[in-house]
């Protein structure tokens, strides 16, 4: 019963912010506005909900409907053995979003792959530069509209 | 390869086909393998080289892990643009004579991933000389592409250091 406890309080919390929630094959889901990331994330990171763990994070291109991306944070509480997935719906004329590595250490280079693949901004990030693709690699190859076929010039070893 | 055309060359050339026909029966029976192996195929691969299918018999037991005492260049898996430079670099490290065996349909065509990060078929990067096809290819077909390979090299023009230069 705690899964439903959590909504609550988040509701409670964030009454503005909180813009949709539901359950999911048995896991928390909740959708908020990009501004509240960095409280709902602090809160959830508290004590009291013990969400220390960030599992994943990542996003998804919806193309031709409005926001475009959205982006996903799996969180995990060890002390309890719950889940909570966390949305946040971007537009692709506003594509940026405060960066978690602040709370969860390990978002850094899922923020750099969400970066490299999507081209979304993390504001707050130390070091956002590609992950996988190489320096000079033109486009964001994981977006719905980057040509399946499309070839890029090779590139040289890194000095 | 008809006999029946076949002139008999001048004493001084003779002795040089010949020659050539020893270098390259020489060469296809020592070659020093470079395996360069970046994915699933590295498993055939093994089974390959050991004991059940014994590459040793052909004469190519010997892997080197230096580029620079290599001649055979094994490039075993999905190469991605990002390496392909270190590929390039390993090519131009070795030694000539050298050949290059592409191993699996990654190496041939980039094979499903048809995709921004993989390389499509090392030949866009190096020159090959055998290409391997399957996903990956049973050792049977890699022994059969080798022995193709043997032959090539049997019947390709030689090199040598005091060979006389051509024109």
């Amino acid at each position: 019963m705690e899964e439903k406890e959590i909504l609550k309080r988040l509701r409670f919390k964030f009454p503005v912010e909180v813009e949709d929630s539901a359950v999911s094959l048995g896991d928390d889901v909740i959708v908020i506005a990009k501004d509240a990331l960095l409280p709902v994330a602090t809160f959830l990171k508290e004590k009291a909900q013990d969400y220390a763990m960030l599992l994943d994070l990542t996003c998804v291109d919806f193309r031709g409907k409005e926001p475009r991306f959205e982006m996903v944070y799996h969180l995990f509480s060890l002390s309890r053995n719950i889940r909570l997935r966390l949305k946040v719906r971007l537009s692709e004329q506003d594509l940026w979003i405060d960066s978690l590595t602040g709370l969860w250490k390990n978002a850094n280079w899922l923020e750099r792959e969400v970066f490299d693949m999507f081209g979304v901004r993390f504001e707050g990030h130390p070091d956002l530069r590609r992950l996988f693709m190489y320096d000079g690699f033109e486009g964001y190859p994981l977006r719905k509209d980057y040509p399946l076929r499309k070839r890029q010039p090779p590139t040289r070893l890194r000095d | 390869m008809s006999g029946d055309k076949k002139k008999r060359p001048p004493a001084g050339q003779f002795i040089t086909t010949q020659f050539n026909s020893l270098l390259g029966w020489a060469r296809k029976f020592s070659l020093f393998q470079y395996p360069f192996i970046t994915a699933c195929c590295g498993m055939e691969y093994m089974s390959m080289v050991c004991a059940h299918y014994d590459f040793d018999r052909f004469g190519a037991g010997w892997t080197r892990f230096s580029p620079r005492q290599s001649d055979m260049l094994f490039v075993v898996g999905t190469i991605s643009q990002k390496e392909a430079p270190v590929l390039r670099t390993v090519y131009e490290q070795m030694t000539e004579p050298k050949w290059v065996v592409a191993f699996g349909t990654c190496t041939v065509s980039g094979g499903i991933y048809d995709n921004y990060a993989v390389v499509q078929g090392i030949d866009k990067i190096i020159p090959v000389d055998i290409y391997i096809p399957g996903c990956p290819p049973r050792p049977e077909t890699v022994l059969e592409g080798f022995l193709k390979l043997q032959e090539k090299i049997q019947h390709q023009e030689q090199e040598w250091r005091w060979k006389k230069k051509k024109s």
